[in-house]
């Protein structure tokens, strides 16, 4: 263990080749690119591979062939380029490629504010894909953090053989702290076949991914974005292999759920007012709530650490207890919508979004509105 | 020298799918088309003369269906 | 003992595919032939070194599923990028492309000019049947003037790409046009593209217009289009003032350093660095 004064950028980074990234592909874009310039610096020097891609196209590409090359591989970008990925992280799914996104968000859409955090992308990063997917979603609130969640990110892609992307913001890219870096972490490599008894894409067990055949080795693989059965034959005509398909991939996350969502809570033993938000805004709301229990209020807080796949309960138990649920994120609302969705009683349920110019939600903000609501 | 009598053309008619180029290209034009159909519903080629054994028709044949054999 | 009761292309095939789902008379499984005699010529017995790539369209249906072989069937335009991330994390695999002139020379044109200039060290064959084929024949980046498409019902108008002659202009090693056709030739090429020149960007473009497409359209049989391209072909040195000729031949024969090579000297330099 080693520590450092590290920004969440350069924690991603240090976190990625604590877990054994050997392989970095990306394009430069604000408020993400000193991800990539650190690895370009790294990678070279241990033996990785670095490649700066024509575009994020090429890009997310490139980083589905180096996974089936071996490779444990890692990007990073922001809205615009999360955007253009899209098609390939969904490739990534149906092929179940073992690969991790990292999308530092900025004020959208379109090129919006370049420079400035935004948490606008929470459904995109859930449904930005065509069909049936399902991608887990991890939020880092820290530079600390970023280090715990992207070793975690590329656990689950290599044990999932799925895509997983980690959303931090501008504010946490740049914002340095302490951290203390584990000196190694050892992640198992996607196991490949035992024998020919196992198929590549079937799995008698949904919760459990198919062994991934290496390439160069003489298993034939198929793989493709079609349709396929449990060989990697394309069957693009048949209801029962895609049916079976798609539900196998999305049962392969939402089956995983006990280990793969993760969140904090605080104070909501016995409460008036809880608060629910995810990454940056979460410092303002612990900050709020210790300033409301100190006025005798009983506030607290669930922090959702994974956004997706999303288990209801502990949102239904905090609506259950509290008389009031306000919800801040930097954007016009969408965490929101997850919490309407568990409002058993009367809870009064607030959305309180805000974005533009970089401006945080401060402590001070959710204190006067709690303020105001209980007084009403 | 090939002993002209001894190539046989052989044909698989899981395969081919009738589309003619082999007895258009044959540079012998030794290839027929045949006229009952095969159970894929395609007319098929069958040989009609001397076959050299060029192979032309084995490279130009995009379904894999037929071979010229020369020899024992 | 090798398949010698079957067709030479089907030792390197997946047997449980075939037939193919290509249109009777489709020249695709022509340049499958041309591609199986050259790995039989150069002694290669099986595939297990290689891995396809390919994109979508029909002919990105050569190696997925019919070509026996490790093979990854990606998204439309992408598949260089994937075969570059495949070289670069397992550089001892020979990675293929194989798509058509609607996917790599449209949307992907990008992705291979770029691949072209850094001299990435895969082979790409582009296999050019003038449409796109799997969509019912609409107009391409490659369709000759004149050509009545759904999109160009009234003859298509746009100038066509010379997508030999921008690739030329890029730092690949190894460029070359041949039209299915031209048999031997193309076979030659592609046994020169995995025995003499080993690296960096070796591109075949593939002159085979669509059966159904364009030459039906026309009210040709594919026999009467093979004819046609062996008439209508000259080779690049005799080109200089012909016209309305396809123009094969190598274009381009340089054995430089690929970029993984170069990658490795960098690798060495950072090594060094003090940084």
């Amino acid at each position: 263990m080693r520590r450092a004064l590290l920004t969440g950028n350069e924690a991603i980074a240090e976190g990625a080749l604590v877990a054994g990234c050997n392989f970095y592909v990306g394009y430069p874009i604000t408020p993400s690119s000193e991800i990539m310039h650190y690895m370009a610096r790294e990678l070279p020097k241990r033996g990785g591979i670095f490649f700066q891609a024509e575009d994020e196209i090429a890009t997310i590409n490139i980083a589905i062939g180096a996974s089936w090359g071996g490779a444990r591989v890692m990007t990073a970008t922001s809205g615009p380029g999360f955007s253009l990925m899209q098609e390939g992280i969904g490739y990534a799914v149906m092929t179940e490629t073992p690969l991790v996104v990292v999308n530092v968000m900025r004020a959208g859409p379109a090129t919006g504010q370049a420079t400035k955090p935004a948490q606008g992308d929470l459904m995109q990063a859930r449904w930005g894909r065509h069909g049936d997917q399902v991608t887990p979603v991890l939020a880092p609130e820290s530079p600390q953090e970023c280090i715990e969640l992207i070793i975690k990110a590329f656990a689950i892609s290599e044990e999932l053989r799925v895509p997983v992307i980690v959303l931090t913001d501008e504010f946490i890219a740049h914002m340095r702290e302490v951290v203390e870096i584990p000196d190694r972490v050892e992640i198992p490599f996607r196991r490949r076949p035992r024998d020919s008894s196992e198929t590549p894409f079937g799995s008698p067990d949904p919760r459990i991914a198919p062994p991934m055949p290496p390439l160069g080795e003489g298993y034939y693989v198929l793989v493709t974005g079609s349709t396929h059965n449990e060989q990697g034959y394309r069957d693009t005509r048949g209801f029962k292999t895609h049916f079976k398909l798609v539900k196998r991939l999305w049962n392969k996350i939402w089956l995983n759920i006990d280990k793969l969502f993760n969140y904090e809570a605080w104070g909501i033993e016995d409460l008036e007012i809880g608060f629910v938000s995810f990454g940056s805004t979460s410092r303002s709301v612990k900050k709020a709530c210790k300033i409301l229990r100190s006025k005798g209020i009983k506030a607290g807080y669930i922090r959702l650490k994974t956004l997706w796949p999303l288990k209801l309960k502990p949102l239904i138990e905090l609506s259950e207890r509290a008389k009031i649920v306000i919800v801040p994120e930097l954007n016009l609302g969408q965490l929101i919508f997850d919490v309407e969705r568990t409002i058993r009683n009367n809870v009064k349920v607030i959305s309180y979004g805000k974005v533009g110019g970089g401006e945080p939600i401060y402590p001070s903000e959710l204190v006067k509105l709690a303020i105001e609501v209980i007084e009403k | 020298m090939t002993n002209l009598s001894r190539c046989k053309i052989f044909v698989d008619i899981n395969l081919c799918k009738g589309c003619g180029i082999c007895i258009a290209m044959c540079p012998r034009k030794v290839l027929t088309m045949s006229s009952d159909i095969s159970p894929r519903g395609f007319h098929y080629p069958i040989l009609n003369g001397e076959c050299i054994g060029c192979h032309i028709c084995e490279f130009y044949c995009p379904d894999f269906a037929i071979r010229s054999v020369c020899g024992d | 003992m090798m398949l010698v009761d079957k067709h030479f292309s089907r030792k390197y095939l997946r047997e449980e595919t075939l037939p193919t789902l290509f249109c009777p008379g489709c020249f695709n499984g022509i340049l499958i032939n041309a591609l199986s005699k050259a790995f039989e010529e150069l002694g290669i017995e099986d595939l297990r070194r290689f891995v396809f790539v390919s994109g979508i369209g029909c002919s990105s249906w050569i190696p997925s599923p019919y070509i026996r072989a490790d093979s990854l069937h990606t998204l439309h335009g992408r598949a260089i990028p994937v075969a570059t991330g495949i070289k670069l994390a397992k550089p001892e695999l020979e990675a293929v492309v194989i798509a058509g002139d609607g996917d790599l020379a449209s949307i992907g044109l990008g992705h291979l000019i770029h691949a072209a200039r850094r001299n990435i060290d895969i082979v790409t064959v582009l296999v050019n049947n003038y449409v796109y084929g799997m969509t019912r024949g609409q107009v391409s980046p490659t369709t000759p003037t004149e050509l009545e498409t759904p999109t160009t019902p009234y003859g298509a108008f746009e100038y066509p790409l010379d997508i030999c002659k921008v690739i030329e202009a890029t730092n690949a090693n190894y460029v070359a046009r041949w039209t299915i056709a031209h048999f031997t030739q193309l076979k030659d090429s592609i046994k020169d593209v995995f025995s003499r020149i080993t690296r960096g960007f070796r591109f075949i473009e593939v002159i085979a217009p669509c059966t159904t497409y364009v030459s039906r359209r026309l009210g040709k049989t594919p026999a009467d289009t093979i004819k046609d391209l062996l008439r209508e072909s000259v080779m690049v040195n005799k080109a200089k003032s012909m016209k309305d000729k396809v123009i094969i031949g190598v274009f381009k024969f340089e054995d430089k350093p690929g970029y993984i090579e170069l990658y490795r000297d960098y690798i060495k330099r950072a090594k060094l660095n003090k940084r």
